[in-house]
């Protein structure tokens, strides 16, 4: 199973760090990142494999929203099955 | 991996042109809940609702903050409560309020069924069951009540017709307090659908199985968004620059449904791709419409962008779902619909443009405030003509009009929440009660013979 996350906002140091860092923790392996950076609007979306996962995927998401408060960015994850329904045939 | 592009645009679509899943309904027939009394199968309808529905709001929750997508409402159909208490039907209050608590208790806004089917006529426990509907939108708070009066298959059921105007019009006088909210939850239609999701007009037919998942998407911001980019587009590209955009839409929500029925244990019935709008910025049908060129929904043109926006919604949407169904198309509930809203008040859109609209898009006459002095019998007439639209086009029309007590056109009327605020709009004041007077019924169209 996996779930993208997505990190938007203002671009600063260290935001890879501080989020695969948390992901990491919760037992969330990255498998693939990709950035975007358009003037200083910074936009990283991270594939993840969230099969280790020891808690609710909706919790989770949650968390992530709340460290991205803490760091001052908008940080969203979402079962990846979504993006495959909506751009994927 | 996928494309970044795509990624952003979800998300786009959610966070700034509100996408969203508009309500996850639960249809639940309540055939096995009749018992030997009133007050037995009351209490079977209170068990069965609760037990069915425990979980409605826990899964939407969970599967919102799972795929990132907000769930607007969860709600409840039930098979229409006219059959379940068609051996008492004095007593069918019992029922309704039975179900009000258990709206309560499950915290859904709206339970929708309080319903009855008298397309072809009208029998004596039918009867008795409308009459008491104004008195159980008066003294509930959820519930929501719907009426079909007529069908292309059947004709129009013009002793139905001429009730309804009176129902209107009492459940305008017993809810006067709250300027005649109970009618924002009274739906009068012609070819009702048996798996509508949406509010206030849905009901759990009797031709579905015993749970089913229906759930509605919204999404008017995210295709007026997608048409802002093509301005100069001919109408070939904008319909098609629709279509693709209701094909995602569609997909969320598939996606949604499924899900939500399986961990329901429910059965997945359809998806039902309608344009629904909120009254806020930014949601609004009357807006695509004034993208793709109009100077204010309402002028002339409207109709036909409309028809091609209806049109293009249903196409990109039937690929996009295994089963599509409900009403499906765009909805224009004038108090609803910021757009709307503005261009009433503007004096630019009027009953008559609003019926012509109805025979091309997926309702009705809807959400529309009209003088409190309005007769009954002239709204049982705006009913027949709407009826009528439906019975020729062999589509689904409805009747939710609103005669608030003790105002007249320059005032205001405001619902609140969803329901939104609209300018009392002003109705033909020539008479038709002969018309309506006569009864009988409108036989069914030569077209309906197809067998």
């Amino acid at each position: 199973m996996r779930a993208v996350v997505t990190v938007t906002g203002k671009d600063k140091k260290g935001i890879i760090a501080k989020v695969s860092g948390f992901l990491a923790e919760k037992g969330v392996n990255v498998e693939d990142i990709s950035q975007t950076l358009l003037q200083d609007y910074f936009a990283m979306i991270m594939l993840v494999d969230i099969s280790d996962l020891q808690m609710e995927l909706s919790e989770l998401a949650k968390e992530c929203e709340e460290l991205g408060q803490q760091i001052g960015m908008s940080i969203r994850l979402q079962h990846e099955a979504i993006f495959n329904a909506m751009h994927n045939i | 991996m996928f494309n970044k592009f795509d990624v952003l645009e979800t998300i786009d679509m959610i966070e700034r042109e509100h996408l969203d899943i508009r309500t996850i309904t639960m249809g639940i027939s309540l055939l096995p809940c009749i018992g030997a009394t009133a007050e037995k199968t009351a209490q079977n309808v209170y068990d069965t609702v609760c037990g069915k529905a425990k979980n409605i709001v826990k899964v939407a929750e969970q599967l919102s903050g799972e795929y990132g997508i907000p769930i607007v409402n969860k709600r409840v159909s039930v098979t229409p409560v006219s059959l379940i208490a068609a051996p008492f039907p004095h007593k069918a209050g019992l029922i309704g309020k039975a179900l009000d608590k258990a709206a309560k208790e499950l915290d859904i806004d709206f339970l929708g069924g309080y319903s009855a089917l008298v397309h072809k006529g009208t029998a004596d426990y039918e009867k008795i069951f409308i009459e008491g509907i104004p008195e159980l939108l008066a003294s509930t708070e959820r519930i929501c009540s719907s009426v079909n009066i007529g069908s292309s298959k059947s004709g129009i059921n013009m002793d139905a017709v001429k009730m309804m105007g009176e129902v209107v019009k009492e459940t305008a006088e017993l809810t006067k307090a709250q300027d005649g909210l109970g009618c924002a939850k009274l739906v009068v239609f012609a070819n009702a659908v048996e798996d509508n999701p949406f509010m206030a007009g849905a009901f759990h037919g009797v031709g579905e199985s015993g749970t089913v998942i229906n759930v509605g998407v919204s999404g008017p911001g995210v295709v007026k968004h997608a048409l802002e980019n093509i301005p100069d587009a001919n109408l070939n590209d904008a319909a098609e620059m629709i279509k693709r955009t209701a094909f995602k839409i569609t997909r969320a929500g598939q996606l949604i449904a499924k899900e939500a029925a399986k961990r329901l244990n429910a059965e997945f019935g359809i998806v039902d791709l309608s344009l629904a709008p909120t009254p806020v910025m930014g949601d609004s049908v009357a807006h695509i419409l004034e993208e793709l060129g109009l100077e204010c929904v309402g002028g002339h043109g409207t109709t036909a962008a409309l028809a091609m926006l209806n049109d293009a919604v249903k196409k990109g949407g039937v690929m996009a779902s295994s089963h599509v169904g409900g009403l499906s198309g765009a909805f224009i509930p004038v108090s609803e619909d910021i757009g709307m809203i503005q261009a009433a008040e503007k004096g630019l859109l009027h009953i008559d443009k609003l019926e012509a609209m109805t025979a091309v898009c997926s309702v009705g006459l809807d959400m529309i405030a009209i003088p409190g002095k309005t007769p009954a019998t002239t709204i049982s007439a705006i009913i027949a003509d709407e009826a009528a639209i439906g019975m020729i086009n062999n589509k689904t029309t409805a009747v939710r009009v609103i005669p608030v007590p003790g105002k007249d056109v320059g005032d205001w009327v405001e619902f609140g929440g969803l329901l939104g605020r609209a300018p009392i709009m002003p109705v033909n004041t020539t008479d038709s009660s002969r018309f309506i007077l006569r009864g009988g019924r409108i036989p069914a169209p030569i077209h309906s013979n197809k067998n």
